[in-house]
């Protein structure tokens, strides 16, 4: 038997949220969902469940393009971050995301990494350095890159970009960290790096990562949701989930009965 | 006759017409070309550029006068014309994207692209030549300004659309302001196609003649004040090729030389750099 975490905080709660595209297409239902501190949890389903829609409302990315609704509340800590007054730049610096294709910026890979700490007024170089050298490492990848820190971003390989990105969003010290399928794009190896990296992050961060790769899910999160057609089946602990679940529906996605 | 064999005829036939084509079109592009490279390195000389012109008539003399104003009228035109298109762009492929007014500016400045260079030359006459008085080097920095701006605006649109949209929403998700995505991640991504773009619109304008005609005219002595006429190497040429003295047909062929060069060497520039970037 598993045991219990003793101390689980919650970090973000996702209560009765809807979410419009356009205004019009309800892409998510109800949906109710606690995010527990220093934990991974992986959000599972079929290809258009919802699941980067839900993603995307943590650090309310879809303000980017108009149109677009939620309803409901997402309590931050204390803070309703979907209300009008929520400061976006704040709320992006304190919630990182990954996507699923490394999006280096055209600049030198330390200077990638010093990006978000000179938004948020770092100019020192000496303290520069010492933070872009401290995510480097967070991210497993200072080893490799410590050489060339001027050359550029994209002179890395798609597995070392996706770290490199994963460290320009932890340099800024984020409280939660969202994972838009951050492997589908890498090989085996790479993708292998990124999952033990998240283990190793979640002592510092919470994590929040979508993925297709049922088999990824199981194995680096502590909690599992599992959505379809826009609503949250099931949520739990992750070995549960996938022993055994309540769902129907559940069981026959995660014993590969469709999907 | 088979099938197979009538093919291979309209096949050869279609080649050879084809080929023809694209012989003739080549064939007076280097004729023009290699009789202003003739023509125009026997006339060149060191004295063409440090000489201003010699009374009409009077052999000797240079044109300076002309190299200068060419270059005052060019720079002007840049500093006016590429900011105007580049902030344009970015308004259409940024803070405009998708709407209506976007498309509409996107259309008017293709339209605008092809507008005859001396209807803009006649309207500026209109609306900075006439109120003045004079012709005057301004009105033809501006008459260049505008035949710069649709091509450069246009470019910077097109450019800053192919930066994909993640590379925005990374900036985003680090909690960047919109202009500080567009000026420090944006620009740095579109930098060479803008470049290029900026490149190819000041070699389109260098060799414009009719708006200038119009605007700046001509200069016999030498000026670098923008407030007077001010002598053009494309005015230049047009007013000596049609002058009756075999001097100024000489210089005319030198300017002529020189113009097309720098033009060359700019579109190179531009050509290369894409080629360099997007290979």
């Amino acid at each position: 038997m598993e045991v219990p975490v003793v101390l689980e905080q919650i970090e973000l709660r996702v209560k009765g949220l809807n979410f419009y595209y356009s205004g019009v297409v309800h892409a998510l239902k109800q949906i109710n969902l606690p995010i527990y501190s220093n934990q991974v949890t992986a959000l599972i389903g079929p290809s258009g469940c919802g699941k980067t829609t839900l993603l995307r409302c943590f650090n309310r990315m879809h303000d980017l393009y108009p149109g677009n609704r939620y309803e409901g509340e997402i309590y931050f800590v204390k803070d309703n971050i979907l209300s009008p007054e929520t400061d976006l730049i704040s709320l992006r610096s304190r919630i990182g995301m990954v996507f699923q294709k490394p999006t280096p910026f055209p600049m030198s890979i330390f200077d990638n990494i010093a990006y978000g700490l000179k938004l948020k007024g770092i100019k020192k170089r000496l303290e520069l350095s010492e933070r872009v050298e401290k995510a480097l490492v967070h991210a497993a990848l200072w080893e490799e890159v410590k050489d060339k820190l001027n050359a550029s971003a994209y002179d890395l390989s798609g597995g070392q970009q996706q770290r490199l990105v994963i460290a320009r969003a932890l340099a800024v010290d984020p409280e939660v960290l969202l994972f838009d399928e951050p492997t589908s794009a890498l090989d085996p190896i790479s993708t292998a790096k990124i999952e033990e990296l998240t283990a190793t992050l979640k002592k510092e961060v919470t994590i929040i990562i979508v993925t297709h790769n049922m088999q990824q899910a199981a194995r680096i999160s502590d909690r599992t949701g599992f959505m379809m057609l826009g609503e949250l089946i099931e949520f739990g602990i992750t070995n549960r989930i996938f022993t055994a679940p309540s769902e129907k529906l559940t069981e026959d996605y995660v014993t590969g009965r469709f999907g | 006759m088979t099938i197979v064999q009538k093919r291979k005829i309209e096949g050869t036939i279609a080649l050879t017409f084809s080929t023809l084509a694209a012989f003739l079109g080549l064939f007076w592009l280097v004729f023009i070309l290699g009789d202003v490279l003739v023509h125009g390195m026997k006339a060149l000389n060191l004295n063409l550029f440090i000489n201003d012109p010699a009374p009409a008539g009077v052999e000797g003399g240079g044109l300076r006068n002309a190299f200068v104003g060419q270059l005052l009228i060019t720079l002007f035109a840049t500093v006016i014309g590429v900011p105007v298109g580049v902030l344009g762009g970015t308004f259409l492929a940024e803070y405009a994207r998708g709407r209506m007014i976007a498309r509409m500016i996107s259309i008017l400045a293709d339209i605008m692209v092809s507008v005859p260079s001396i209807v803009i030359g006649t309207f500026i006459y209109a609306a900075l030549v006439r109120p003045v008085g004079h012709f005057n080097g301004w009105a033809g920095s501006i008459a260049l300004a505008i035949i710069m701006v649709p091509v450069v605006l246009r470019t910077t649109e097109d450019m800053l659309s192919l930066v994909p949209w993640t590379l925005r929403e990374a900036a985003f998700a680090l909690g960047a302001p919109y202009y500080k995505v567009i000026t420090q991640i944006v620009y740095r991504g579109a930098a060479t196609g803008i470049l290029t773009g900026i490149l190819l619109s000041i070699a389109r304008v260098a060799g414009e003649t009719a708006p200038l005609l119009f605007t700046s005219f001509n200069n016999s002595f030498y000026s670098v004040n923008m407030n007077q006429p001010i002598s053009s190497l494309t005015v230049t040429i047009f007013q000596y090729a049609m002058g009756p003295y075999d001097s100024w047909h000489e210089q005319a062929w030198a300017a002529a030389f020189v113009i097309t060069i720098f033009i060359l060497i700019l579109t190179i520039t531009g050509r290369l750099i894409i080629k360099w970037r997007y290979r």
